[in-house]
């Protein structure tokens, strides 16, 4: 049954990820905003909502809202900028849902985008470290990496991770990426690779670490009666939006080593779009770590807790297994553009909804599960997208 | 310089003092004024032993700006004696390989160095192994 006020992804855009020097950030938001309202037939936003997380410290440019609705030609329209750390496009992608369900806006343009490369070396590094507790966490030196470190270290010895457990994951996070255009890393890796690769954060070597890269991508929301008659392209409805947040700091949780914000998000993303995990035709996780593409697979319910490097090893999650996970290379490979991850996530399994994922292609996929965490799952968004037919 | 943003926290960082629930004793570091476990208001004070145990560990080498100077450096997660975790760097580990469960101890040392010669130095709790005497 079509319901008229279903909230439907309309358009997309995606730059590659990469080292983008000589390109600025409002450049690369306004192309990905170019690209995405140029595919949903021309749509005009009446809301943009910037997902970013750490433009005011590594481009000393806050108030993005404002800057990437003149600079694409949209001055006058509602513009604000959604900071939820690294998972600021996920959440500005479920304000953008909020707005558009509640009837005041009817296209929504979300755009998500971070520059890495205006700030390098230690400064980035203690920019990074801004998402975590900085009284409790930061000052003592803990970055993001060391706090995954800190959960892969203790994983291993509650479960009896065997060695190389959760190489897995960036073996076939790197596989997909070789086919996927707008990845930052284009070449399928070794185990013998992995491997010999130099420790970053004892325990998590350098393809236990997404890269940080340069990246913008955009969304037009809008409801499903507003789209135009006769497009061939097939409706992407969004089911589920939810949003959890958990303790800040690490420290804090009777249960490091449990994604519980994760958690209740996906759970309560089931509830909302009415399915059950096994109904999943593909997740596009947030594997920032491969600790966290293992914790993340046990909080969505496909693994039980302490199992979910073994869906990487027995390769359930590669395009044929049974939950095939990171479909375009996910972070590890595609590149983690910070903020702008979550809309990269929402593009990706759009594009795979519509069957246009390339090399990648899940045949006859249906269902997406997408979650976009800050930090240990600090903060938690999921989202179900749904091929209409 | 951010002078008033440490200074006020120098009980946290010289001597462990966290916060009790009055309503469920909980105890909690860093402190809390609100029980995230039965919502009361917290004011009372509770000062940490400074013992605990490893819970995990790991050792950096890619370091933020602040702490170029002492990488690579081990930080933890140590389980205080009383229950909460605490976040901190381990020191004075000589030839000790630090491992899960072993027993440690709070010290004072410098955390970081804010800026140039003239900056601010910041100091506050690391661990180091138990002593034996």
């Amino acid at each position: 049954m079509v319901n008229k006020t279903d909230i439907v992804i309309a358009g997309v855009g995606q730059l590659p990820i990469a080292e983008h020097w000589e390109t600025s950030l409002r450049s690369m938001a306004i192309r990905a905003i170019r690209a995405a309202i140029t595919d949903s037939g021309n749509l005009k936003p009446q809301a943009i909502l910037v997902g970013n997380m750490l433009a005011s410290t590594l481009s000393q440019q806050a108030h993005l809202g404002t800057l990437l609705a003149d600079y694409s030609g949209l001055s006058g329209i509602e513009a604000v900028t959604i900071e939820a750390g690294g998972a600021s496009g996920g959440a500005a992608l479920h304000q953008g849902f909020l707005a558009v369900s509640s009837g005041q806006v009817e296209v929504a343009l979300i755009v998500g985008v971070e520059k890495f490369t205006d700030t390098v070396g230690s400064e980035g590094e203690s920019a990074i470290s801004t998402i975590e507790d900085a009284d409790y966490e930061a000052i003592h030196g803990l970055t993001p990496t060391a706090q995954a470190a800190l959960l892969a270290r203790r994983y291993g010895h509650e479960y009896k991770l065997p060695a190389n457990g959760l190489a897995g994951f960036p073996l076939i996070a790197h596989a997909n990426g070789a086919r996927n255009s707008n990845a930052m890393y284009r070449k399928a890796i070794s185990l013998e690779t992995y491997q010999k690769a130099e420790l970053v954060c004892d325990p998590l070597n350098l393809y236990d670490v997404a890269p940080l890269g340069d990246g913008a991508a955009a969304i037009i929301l809008t409801r499903r009666d507003l789209l135009a008659d006769g497009s061939n392209t097939p409706v992407i409805r969004i089911a589920a939006s939810t949003i959890n947040s958990d303790t800040l700091s690490l420290a804090d949780r009777d249960d490091p080593l449990w994604f519980s914000a994760a958690q209740t998000s996906a759970e309560q993303a089931y509830l909302s779009a009415g399915i059950k995990p096994q109904q999943v035709n593909f997740f596009e996780y947030h594997d920032a770590y491969s600790i966290f593409a293992a914790l993340s697979l046990e909080a969505a319910g496909f693994a039980a807790r302490g199992q979910g490097w073994q869906l990487a090893d027995n390769r359930s999650i590669s395009l044929t297994g049974k939950i095939p996970c990171a479909t375009q290379g996910g972070l590890k490979a595609r590149g983690y553009p910070g903020g702008g991850t979550g809309i990269y996530q929402a593009v990706e399994a759009t594009l795979q909804l519509r069957g246009l994922a390339g090399g990648n292609q899940i045949p006859n996929s249906k269902t997406a599960l997408i979650q976009s965490l800050s930090g240990p799952a600090s903060i938690a968004v999921t989202h179900i997208l749904v091929r209409e037919e | 310089m951010e002078i008033a943003r440490h200074w006020r926290l120098k009980k946290q960082r010289y001597n462990l003092v966290g916060s009790i629930c009055p309503n469920c004793k909980e105890k909690y570091f860093p402190p809390r004024e609100i029980c995230p476990k039965c919502s009361s208001e917290i004011s009372d004070e509770f000062a940490f032993s400074g013992n605990g145990e490893i819970y995990s560990f790991t050792l950096m080498y890619d370091a933020p700006s602040g702490f170029d100077e002492t990488a690579p450096y081990s930080v933890a997660l140590v389980k205080l004696e009383e229950g909460p975790l605490v976040t901190a760097q381990l020191t004075d580990l000589g030839d000790t390989q630090p491992e899960i469960g072993m027993r440690v101890e709070m010290v004072t040392r410098r955390l970081r160095s804010d800026g140039d010669e003239r900056g601010m130095l910041i100091y506050g709790y690391k661990f180091r192994p138990l002593l034996r005497i």
